[in-house]
């Protein structure tokens, strides 16, 4: 009986300071969650959402400050995926936030540019290259498209364009299905 | 599976042919355009170069409008791809967009170029001892010259062949199967240059190190068969030796021809040099021996133009940039009931919407069909689940499946289902009975996975590039506030050193002493 009691409680405590051990050893130290709801969201960095980034946001989210249909470059899908992710239902996107529109990009109309750098300080992913009273540019690639560059523009000389894929990033669009595309033909 | 010892099958590649699942037997109608000898057309008023022939990026014009170009010059550069050349001398008259030959339909990048008909050509740097060249060295002058394979990937012969040669190649497969019905353009290379092949294949064997070559061609190619044989017994030639392959279509895909050469399946996901094996196009193989033995660029190509919509079909060597129309003149013209143009065979083909699109290096075949040709346009009906498709599928799918996951946007699952293994060789397309356009949704699919893998390596990009910026402002503000500190405490300490002085003066004066000087520390001197 006593040896029994002895064994239990000995394990008990055995385990017990083990468990103890593991939590200080392997503490994390940042939200897992919000790692993953930062994960879904399209980095655009355009604050649609009313806060300064989408990391911002998904702390938000996982705060239960900000809700899930805040994102417009996300769209649809994208609150799909968050609603998954954390096991609510989805909901159309919240207009005050802005509307799912095709991606864009900048374009700066260097024969206007004055050379201000405002652009360059509001851009969040740092896109835009130049130095003052001398011309800037847009390096593609890197644009998200948060459109932040356009109001602090003195001239308006940033024009939105749509990235439209050429070739060699074309790819076939979807068949059309059905009667449409006998139609067509 | 387990696979054979190398050395067993570098010695059993070509001994016996085996199968490949699936596949169609097509009427061939080649006969049409093998009749007359191949010519080279008169040189066009203006050739359009496209800047986009390759898989892979758009090259760098390397010219200006208004500057004379010779024949053979390089006017395109792109650095992991191949290079572009000026296929005739004269001057570059824009550097515009214009339709290009692209299933895209879209207009790309092209040098214009206004053939002056002197026809001089560019000094050409051949490689006069290529026997004994290194492989890099031969490797270079392929990429130099701009070769690319010439079955219709376009994928940069210098790339493939590095690979091949980091991967212990042992034989090379020239593919001469031309299984796609209408085109001819490699069979009449074959007839009439048998030698350069021969040569091409012993440069590429060379420049991959590796020991044995086999040229695969069709059963009912005899007079190719005999053209070839008989170059490799005048060329000092061990070990090249020419199979005859039973024609089912898509035998000339890669990996089916693979399948039947040596019985093995390359890996899904994986490539020919995986078990030792790299295969190359004859034509590209021809190209290969004229830019390592002539120092000649890649500037011009067989082409079929054929098809019940041409006057009379026949063969070309086209200078890349001539447009396709000027080849149709040159072949007496459309018939009155032609409806189609499709670049390409009638199965994996694309259609064209102008024929003042350039030949480029991609373009094997000029196809017009008439109205007889194109099946009436039927309306897609659903999948009944007969499984046809899947028995004509040689990559071994399930093509009713695969197309019901991309359609219902399960990326995951299509490929899954082995959508990156599809070939788009048109054959589901071909026998499907409720008539869905599999191809166009395969294509689809892939282009869209490729479209999302791209998107979240931009996202990933942004991700990085915002977090890199928050902790670039973060560090400025910091170090802006440490400096504030330290400036605050520098003012601190400066009052209180005058406060110092201020009181030790009070002191002297107290004491009714004169006071010599005080040191900077704030003690008052004792002397």
């Amino acid at each position: 009986m006593l040896i029994s009691i002895l064994i239990i409680s000995g394990l008990g405590i055995a385990f017990g300071l083990g468990l103890g051990w593991a939590a200080q050893r392997f503490r994390v130290d940042s939200d897992p969650v919000v790692e993953k709801i930062d994960a879904l969201l399209p980095q655009t960095q355009c604050g649609q959402c009313g806060y300064p980034g989408c990391r911002p946001y998904a702390e938000a989210i996982s705060r239960e400050e900000a809700d899930i249909n805040q994102c417009p470059p996300g769209g649809d899908a994208g609150i799909r995926a968050l609603a998954d992710l954390l096991g609510r239902e989805p909901k159309p996107l919240n207009p005050e936030n802005g509307e799912e529109t095709p991606k864009t990009v900048v374009l700066i109309d260097e024969s206007r540019c004055i050379g201000c750098t405002l652009c360059i300080q509001a851009c969040p992913v740092d896109a835009i290259v130049g130095a003052a009273k001398l011309m800037h540019t847009v390096i593609l690639s890197e644009c998200t498209g948060c459109n932040l560059c356009l109001p602090p523009c003195p001239v308006d000389c940033i024009d939105i364009v749509e990235a439209e894929p050429k070739p060699p990033r074309w790819h076939r669009p979807r068949p059309q299905t059905g009667l449409d595309r006998l139609l067509v033909q | 599976m387990t696979l054979p010892p190398q050395i067993d099958l570098a010695h059993d590649v070509g001994k016996r042919t085996h199968h490949f699942h699936g596949g169609l037997r097509l009427r061939h109608n080649k006969k049409v355009s093998c009749q007359d000898p191949v010519e080279r057309p008169p040189l066009p008023e203006l050739l359009v170069v496209p800047l986009l022939q390759h898989a892979g990026d758009v090259a760098e014009p390397l010219v200006r409008i208004g500057d004379r170009v010779l024949k053979g010059q390089q006017i395109g550069h792109c650095q992991p791809c191949a290079a572009i050349h000026a296929p005739v001398s004269g001057s570059v008259e824009a550097i515009e967009e214009r339709p290009m030959s692209h299933p895209s339909g879209q207009a790309g990048p092209c040098v214009v170029i206004r053939p002056d008909g002197m026809e001089q050509w560019a000094k050409l740097k051949p490689l006069g001892d290529w026997l004994n060249a290194g492989s890099d060295c031969l490797i270079e002058q392929i990429q130099n010259c701009g070769i690319a394979g010439l079955g219709g990937a376009v994928f940069p012969t210098h790339a493939k062949t590095r690979d091949g040669r980091d991967r212990n190649t042992h034989t090379l497969i020239l593919n001469g199967v031309e299984c796609e019905p209408y085109i001819s353009c490699d069979e009449m290379l074959m007839r009439e240059q048998p030698g350069k092949i021969i040569l091409g294949a012993r440069i590429l064997r060379r420049a991959l190190g590796a020991e044995k070559v086999v040229i695969a061609i069709e059963d009912q190619m005899g007079a190719v068969q005999k053209a070839l044989t008989g170059s490799t017994e005048f060329a000092d030639s061990k070990n090249i030796s020419v199979v005859k392959v039973p024609t089912i279509y898509p035998e000339g895909g890669e990996r089916q021809l693979i399948q039947v050469l040596t019985g093995l399946e390359v890996p899904a996901g994986g490539r020919p040099s995986d078990i030792g094996l790299v295969c190359q196009n004859v034509a590209t193989a021809a190209a290969v021996a004229e830019a390592v033995a002539e120092g000649k660029p890649l500037i011009e190509r067989y082409v079929t133009v054929t098809g019940n919509g041409i006057e009379r079909p026949r063969n070309f060597l086209a200078l890349f940039g001539t447009p396709i129309s000027h080849l149709v003149d040159c072949c007496g013209g459309y018939t009155s009931d032609v409806a189609r143009l499709v670049v390409g065979g009638p199965m994996m083909g694309y259609p064209l919407e102008s024929d003042s699109a350039p030949v480029v290096k991609a373009s094997n075949c000029v196809l017009a069909l008439t109205r007889q040709d194109i099946a009436a346009p039927q309306a897609e009906m659903p999948c009944i689940r007969c499984g046809e498709c899947a028995r004509v599928c040689p990559a071994m799918l399930l093509p009713q499946q695969l197309h019901l996951q991309i359609r219902n946007g399960l990326w995951k699952t299509a490929q899954e289902y082995g959508l990156s293994a599809c070939i788009e060789c048109g054959c589901c397309d071909f026998v499907c009975p409720s008539h869905i356009p599999l191809v166009d949704w395969f294509r689809f699919g892939k282009g869209e996975v490729r479209r999302l893998a791209l998107e979240s390596e931009a996202t990933e990009l942004a991700r990085k590039r915002f977090e890199d910026r928050e902790a670039r402002l973060l560090k400025i503000k910091q170090e802006r506030a440490e400096k504030m500190t330290r400036r605050k405490q520098l003012l601190k300490d400066k009052a209180m050193q005058q406060d110092r002085i201020r009181a030790s003066i009070q002191r002297a004066e107290n004491k009714g002493r004169t006071i010599t000087r005080e040191s900077p520390g704030g003690k008052p001197d004792d002397a």
